[in-house]
């Protein structure tokens, strides 16, 4: 009986820790979340370095073979730096590779992912709030799709995308294949932005066990979404708390007042206990299948319904200046929006989890 | 991360299992004389009364939190009985068994564990609840003696109690935290007036406790004369420490759920209400969070490692989870609510189809929400040993700071 990390776990989480104080401080985060391009293909190389594309990976095609824990714990590090980046889009196209590619799709692709020389995104949303794969209506006919797709994370540098079809199935297509349209959205979390994928007949390799996988990548997708709400929630928390020590207002710091206190002591605990229902959710994932759907919902809902009212908390916490774009708190605000709302708001996922209850 | 218990401890469960069938439940049914024949037998096997040592009537078992969390398993399942649980056993015998002298470890902790001593706490005062420490009883010593003057309040279980473990004022000329000392009376005795307190649910649990010249012997103090608060900390420890706090919250989880499977909703199962399902899976999240973040407070407390901030925050997480089951069940028994609470908690929130039981738990999740330090206390707690922010100023001057 052992709920904790493991002393490796612990270290890979240490190792990104140091990667983005190292590589990504505040002013060059500030940067990319400014620019046009938003992406920095260096930092992603550095990432790749560390064996962060391929995590997921078999080992027999390059890439570190671990599972969903490790991926939630590295989304989790990279999440409390807001690192901007493809990492939630290409991991995702990994595992949806890995667990329904045939075999020459494997060695086509998934080496290239591993190494990080390839960027994966995966293509789930359709316009009107469809997110789940029973509901996904992109054609397959003649090894082509029909269709559209929303809010795909980063498919403008992607070189691969994995795309949910009608029937649930999911395919592989080529962005620079004819038919392929891909629009900027003008997403709000300007470290993982979101563009639209229009498909008219666009060259299509669907994946054969796409039918099977697409539950559990969708799984993947909400774990990985509940361990980014609860690094972004962490990270307001702490700034809050820590700006609570310094500002000063009637002669000593603001942390003093009990009202104050009490709102960050209200943050803190609506947060602090839930990173146990995310790891329990990948754990889930890895090793109690039965369990793994139910609790992935759950920690979706959960932990980005909360994170998002920890965010206007701490916008509120920080007064004006809390309010302004200058001030950071805004970056993983916008995290928490895309967490919450991407792959549907909680409530959808709430009477999901009540449904797989039999209730 | 391995949620298995592994081969040592499942043949640990093969054998407490062996156990509990061959003598639980009893032959001759169950009755005071068979629970404590059945008890001693369960502190031979070393399976009660773990953390007492064997001179005191315990087992003296080495600190194993998973073959607790076993045992707790299996008699749960069996419904034998555990420990005898009261304020004697949870607070004050822990505190003497860290401070008290050899004499009054021998005398006391054996009849307490098994609850032929039965006490109470007298800590809170009439114009001393948050700030505890300006508590005015005194005690003064007249030879052998201490003689005791002042009153207590919310003193539970004080209509049936032998002794007190109290918190007077023996130093009147020190400063607030350093004049008092922790005494122990015998409740039984001219001195003593108890009058009940009725709570809102017309349920008698707590009490006045009047004391006019009661009396105590001059060694019935534990710690030295002035230690009365450090000693206090001691026990308020031992009241917070509940790793199994979580498992609370999920039986009464599964009640609710019960109850909204049964209870109707515009002439069907309430459960089947878009907005009762999404409260009870919103409540599932926390409840579950508090339940897995005690899985990884046990791992800690087995590595001996510091689990953090959350280990000040369960009192806290318990009381919303309380509060938000109140506030679902009470749409849940609707116009049930028109009526009396049962105040019996017994039977609170688990006799189903009893709205009256639930209004019991609406009330009385309010108590619990009070007992042993308001919410708005145990923040404070929070805010400044959880988050390492500032005391309060005003707390800060009043205890001379």
């Amino acid at each position: 009986m052992n709920f904790d990390l493991s002393e490796e776990q612990g270290l890979l989480q240490e190792t990104l820790r140091q990667f983005a104080q190292n590589e990504c401080p505040p002013t060059r985060l500030r940067a990319l979340f400014e620019s046009a391009e938003g992406h920095d293909p260096a930092l992603w190389r550095g990432l790749a370095e560390l064996g962060i594309a391929g995590l997921c990976v078999p080992e027999e095609h390059g890439g570190a073979g671990l599972e969903l824990l490790d991926l939630a714990l590295a989304a989790e590090a990279l999440g409390r730096a807001a690192l901007p980046g493809p990492f939630f889009g290409h991991s995702l196209a990994c595992l949806a590779l890995a667990l329904a590619g045939s075999d020459a799709q494997k060695r086509a692709w998934l080496p290239r992912l591993a190494s990080g020389e390839a960027i994966g995104t995966l293509a789930l949303g359709e316009p009107g709030g469809i997110w789940q794969p029973e509901e996904w209506r992109v054609e397959v006919a003649r090894g082509a799709l029909r269709g559209a797709k929303t809010a795909v994370p980063w498919a403008r540098i992607a070189n691969l995308i994995v795309v949910g079809t009608a029937g649930g199935g999911l395919a592989l297509v080529e962005p620079g294949a004819a038919g392929v349209k891909i629009e900027d959205m003008g997403g709000v979390d300007r470290t993982r932005r979101i563009d639209s994928l229009g498909l008219e007949d666009a060259a299509c390799e669907p994946l054969p066990g796409g039918a099977e996988a697409a539950p559990r990548v969708r799984d993947a997708a909400l774990v990985l979404l509940a361990a980014d709400a609860y690094a972004a929630a962490q990270w307001l928390v702490a700034t809050t708390v820590e700006y609570a020590k310094t500002r000063e207002q009637f002669g000593v710091t603001i942390g003093h007042f009990q009202a104050l206190k009490h709102q960050l002591v209200a943050m803190a605990v609506e947060i602090e206990p839930a990173r146990a229902l995310y790891w329990y959710a990948a754990h889930a994932f890895d090793h109690l299948p039965e369990e793994a759907p139910r609790l992935a919902a759950l920690a979706k809902a959960h932990l980005t319904e909360r994170a998002q009212q920890i965010a206007r908390d701490a916008v509120e916490a920080h007064g004006g200046i809390g309010f302004t774009w200058e001030c950071d708190v805004q970056i993983w605000f916008k995290r928490c929006m895309f967490d919450r709302a991407f792959l549907g708001i909680p409530s959808v996922h709430r009477e999901r989890a009540a449904q797989l209850a039999g209730w | 991360m391995d949620l298995s218990f592994g081969p040592e401890y499942e043949s640990f469960r093969k054998e407490v299992r062996g156990f509990l069938e061959q003598h639980w439940p009893p032959a001759e049914g169950v009755n005071d004389e068979t629970v404590r024949r059945f008890r001693k037998q369960a502190v031979e096997r070393g399976y009660l009364l773990r953390a007492i040592p064997k001179r005191y009537g315990g087992s003296e078992q080495p600190p194993d939190e998973l073959r607790s969390i076993v045992l707790r398993e299996e008699f749960h399942k069996r419904r034998a009985p555990m420990d005898y649980r009261g304020i004697g056993t949870m607070m004050l015998v822990p505190t003497l068994l860290e401070r008290g002298e050899e004499w009054q470890k021998e005398f006391f902790v054996p009849k307490s564990v098994t609850g032929e001593y039965v006490w109470c706490q007298g800590y809170s005062e009439p114009g001393s609840g948050s700030d505890l420490a300006s508590l005015k009883t005194r005690a003064e010593l007249a030879g052998d003696e201490w003689v005791i003057n002042g009153q207590k309040i919310w003193t539970t279980q004080a209509q049936h109690a032998h002794y007190m473990f109290c918190l007077c004022r023996t130093e009147p000329e020190a400063p607030k935290h350093a004049g008092i000392s922790y005494l122990l009376i015998p409740m039984k005795q001219p001195g003593i007036e108890v009058r009940p307190l009725k709570n809102m649910a017309g349920g008698e649990d707590f009490n006045e406790v009047f004391f006019s010249n009661a009396k105590t012997k001059k060694d019935w103090i534990v710690g030295k004369r002035g230690e009365g608060w450090l000693v206090s900390r001691t026990t308020l420890k031992h009241e917070r420490n509940s790793i199994g706090s979580s498992e609370g919250s999920a039986i009464q989880l599964a009640g609710l759920v019960q109850l909204a499977k049964t209870a109707l909703r515009n002439g069907r199962p309430a459960i089947q209400d878009p907005e009762i399902r999404q409260r009870l899976v919103n409540l599932e999240g926390t409840v579950r969070s508090h339940q897995y973040s005690g899985l990884y407070q046990l791992t800690k407390s087995v590595k001996n490692e510091n689990p953090g901030p959350i280990a000040t925050m369960n009192k806290l997480i318990s009381t919303n989870i309380g509060n938000e089951i109140a506030r679902i069940a009470l749409d849940l028994v609707a116009e049930d609510g028109l009526l009396d609470p049962i105040a019996d908690e017994r039977l609170m929130g688990l006799a189903p189809g009893s709205g009256r039981g639930w209004i019991g738990q609406y009330m009385y999740s309010l108590g619990i929400a009070t007992a042993g330090g308001t919410a708005n206390i145990q923040r404070n707690v929070i805010g400044e040993r959880g988050l390492g922010l500032p005391r309060d100023v005003f707390a800060d001057r009043s205890s001379g700071k």
